[in-house]
């Protein structure tokens, strides 16, 4: 230490950066004091807990899958424009992520549902989405991908500009530059983004109970189900929140591995 | 749209204890107690020797939105030194939350066995105020053509109901059972409102709900009766929280006859 610490300033600071780590600290470490360790294996394998878990995974790998094929490509042009309809479109990006997730699924009813924008010419044809997986998706979709795009689009960013040169000076498009060159040297960043974007799936809650609605096996995923244990049996909802807690902490160790370095 | 009212059954005797300590409570509180003949009261409770002051804090049942709005602003009106906050969410979950110590002076719920798993310590006294029964909502087009209860056996018909842990979803699952009615249900909504909400947006084709949520969409959904031999009628209960003056002159304003006549406006029935 170059400067001496006084007192003062070790109690001006200390005292709410303390007040601050608690207020985080607490409440999880609450949620590990009242669970009944001993019961979270039963209460995992019960019977409204099994599809949930399923409908959980399967929706969030789709997720996943949706950022992966369709955010990269968006990632990729916003890392290479530097135009005005550029920063638009990232901060247009910006709003779900800000977003209260219960006014997203308030937009996803307007535009999804069956008199919606969308939803509309959806209905003749016998599609409808509200009530289904598929919202489920969708919903978890609307979250999830901005922390996807924005987190590639940072990798891109910080890629070497003269390496997409000499790819271009040896004849490469688009393309080939990105598979054989672009895309494994930001694959770390690409792996940070799907943790980060998977993760952000998982806890949806706001947008799937409002545009999804809230059924076993069909839109019931896990956070929602946590909302209804608590009122049937508040320690199996502690039980799969201990199981989020822990999947929250694994993708933590993800990102510190191969995206925050 | 035609409010239903429930011949006055005071035969059974928790219902005449209760009418009699509301009455006592009444007479404590200086208002005028519920009076059968009609007689003109004082608004909204009468006045009491000394002004009253405070917050009263009022969890309600979310089928009671429209009418504790409606109890709260003329309480205040005829107490201006006190202020009433009023929340609504399922029963299940606001007794969830007193439990949990979230501060309230009143609760209000839906069925006298949502005040079940309530702390029996918190609970001061508990009065029966109102009833109701379960209704179909349809939007007012009904593409899918539900008329009756056993409409909603239609596969193509989505129905959507209240979740099982919360009072209405309960009580849908006894109607439906009694009726020996299946549904395509697509969802389980975690509140009345929630689930009345999905037909008002025309989502879903039906919705299982009470008759006053019914009365209280005021036209943006069409009620479909459920025949009274299926049904299944909830006593609502107040329950009261807490010790203070304006607490007691709240609860004493819901049971009286203008609060009752408040209430029985948004299609509930009497105790």
């Amino acid at each position: 230490m170059r400067y001496a610490a006084t007192w003062r300033s070790r109690v001006t600071l200390g005292l709410p950066a303390a007040l601050a780590l608690l207020l985080l600290v607490v409440p999880l470490v609450a949620l590990l004091l009242r669970a009944d360790w001993a019961r979270i294996p039963s209460d995992l394998a019960t019977p409204s807990v099994v599809p949930a878990l399923r409908l959980s995974l399967t929706t969030t790998s789709t997720t996943a899958l949706l950022c992966l094929l369709l955010g990269t490509p968006l990632a990729w042009f916003l890392a290479r424009s530097d135009s005005r309809a550029t920063s638009w479109v990232r901060a247009l990006l910006t709003v779900p992520l800000v977003l209260p997730p219960v006014v997203g699924g308030v937009a996803l009813l307007m535009t999804w549902g069956r008199n919606g924008v969308v939803g509309q010419y959806l209905t003749p044809l016998g599609i409808q989405i509200p009530f289904t997986t598929v919202a489920v998706v969708l919903a978890e979709t609307f979250v999830a991908m901005p922390y996807y795009v924005l987190a590639v689009e940072g990798a891109m960013r910080g890629l070497d500009p003269r390496l997409e040169h000499v790819a271009r000076t040896l004849g490469a498009g688009d393309l080939r530059y990105l598979r054989t060159v672009g895309l494994p040297l930001v694959l770390p960043g690409i792996a940070g983004g799907l943790a980060l974007a998977w993760a952000r799936a998982l806890g949806e809650f706001g947008a799937t109970i409002t545009f999804a609605g809230n059924f076993p096996g069909r839109t019931q995923t896990l956070p929602l189900l946590v909302y209804v244990e608590l009122e049937r049996d508040p320690q199996v909802a502690i039980s799969i929140s201990i199981l989020l807690l822990a999947v929250s902490v694994l993708v933590l160790g993800v990102l510190r591995g191969r995206w925050l370095r | 749209m035609t409010t239903r009212r429930a011949p006055l059954r005071r035969g059974t005797a928790p219902a005449a204890v209760a009418a009699m300590a509301a009455l006592l409570l009444a007479a404590c509180g200086g208002t005028t107690g519920p009076s059968s003949d009609g007689a003109a009261q004082p608004a909204a409770g009468g006045t009491a020797s000394t002004p009253l002051q405070g917050t009263v804090t009022v969890l309600a049942a979310a089928s009671l939105t429209e009418s504790f709005d409606a109890l709260a602003r003329d309480f205040e009106a005829a107490h201006p030194g006190v202020t009433v906050q009023t929340s609504y969410g399922s029963s299940a979950t606001l007794v969830q939350q007193v439990d949990n110590g979230a501060p309230a002076s009143v609760l209000a719920l839906a069925g006298t066995a949502a005040a079940q798993p309530l702390d029996k310590g918190l609970a001061k006294d508990t009065r029966t105020f109102a009833s109701n029964v379960l209704e179909i909502a349809v939007p007012p087009a009904n593409h899918a053509g539900i008329t009756s209860i056993d409409d909603l056996a239609k596969p193509s018909a989505k129905v959507v109901l209240c979740a099982d842990t919360v009072p209405c979803g309960k009580a849908a699952q006894a109607t439906l059972a009694k009726a020996h009615v299946v549904p395509n249900v697509v969802s389980k909504e975690i509140d009345v409102k929630a689930t009345l909400a999905k037909v008002k947006l025309a989502e879903a084709d039906a919705a299982v709900v009470y008759h006053s949520d019914v009365v209280a969409a005021k036209g943006s959904v069409k009620g479909v009766e459920i025949p009274s031999a299926v049904n299944t009628r909830l006593d609502y209960p107040v329950i009261t929280l807490s010790d203070d003056a304006a607490t007691k002159a709240f609860v004493a304003y819901v049971l009286s006859a203008q609060g009752r006549s408040t209430v029985q406006s948004f299609g509930f029935g009497a105790p």
